[in-house]
């Protein structure tokens, strides 16, 4: 019932395992994978970067927020770090509820809210060499704009 | 004067050319501290665009900094 990070790859088969529970009725599962094509530029890698101590502690509390909001069984969400390819898994998330409605609701609640506040950032490697991290492009440091 | 630890990540990491650094600084509060270290080593991102973490919790700008503290400005994230 935590959050946490991976610095090696994530087998989503145990993770769903430790899910089951007689008193589900649902199982929603989430995969963020890594896209070969993003704002129009060829990706070769992704970097992901973590500030561990305050990653897990606030990916915690927005997995209690979803069990406060949507009530669940179980939920579990795995974060990668480290340096990944196109096609690898770079999230997992897992929720098993009573009801399919609260499990969708609290396992895309969980997606969203890791995106926009756990402190994860991820660099693109480019076919060329070229490197940019996301959402700090315009910073001066992103490097050069996409082409066209 | 106190010493605060200090790390950076992601885009700051780059920027600074690493990942941790102990200052001695006047500064009395997280903003005062980053308009410091921008100013001396170039920081392209405003504070506007940044979070603060005080002792791997987040924080206010106008945290105080005590002696020993360790601070993270936090780079507009990108998890997912």
């Amino acid at each position: 019932m935590r959050f946490r990070l991976s610095a090696e790859p994530i087998a989503p088969a145990p993770l769903a395992a430790a899910l089951r529970d007689p008193r589900a009725g649902a199982c929603a599962t989430f995969e963020g994978w890594v896209r070969v094509r993003n704002e129009g530029r060829d990706v070769t890698a992704l970097a992901y970067e973590a500030y561990g101590p305050l990653a897990e502690k606030e990916g915690d509390r927005i997995i209690e927020e979803a069990r406060t909001k949507f009530g669940f069984i179980a939920a579990v969400c795995v974060h990668r770090t480290g340096m990944l390819q196109p096609g690898d898994l770079a999230i997992w998330v897992g929720v098993a509820a009573e009801h399919r409605g609260a499990a969708f609701a609290a396992c895309r609640y969980i997606v969203d809210q890791v995106k926009g506040r756990v402190p994860i950032w991820k660099q693109e490697h480019y076919a060329g060499g070229a490197t940019g991290w996301i959402n700090s492009a315009g910073a001066g440091a992103a490097g050069p704009p996409p082409p066209g | 004067m106190k010493t605060i630890q200090v790390q950076y990540f992601a885009i700051l990491r780059e920027q600074r050319g690493r990942s941790t650094e102990t200052c001695a600084t006047e500064a009395d509060t997280a903003a005062e501290l980053y308009a410091e270290l921008k100013a001396r080593h170039g920081f392209s991102l405003p504070a506007e665009r940044l979070r603060v973490a005080l002792n791997d919790e987040f924080a206010p700008w106008n945290a105080r900094l005590r002696e020993g503290d360790t601070l993270v400005f936090i780079p507009p994230v990108a998890g997912g």
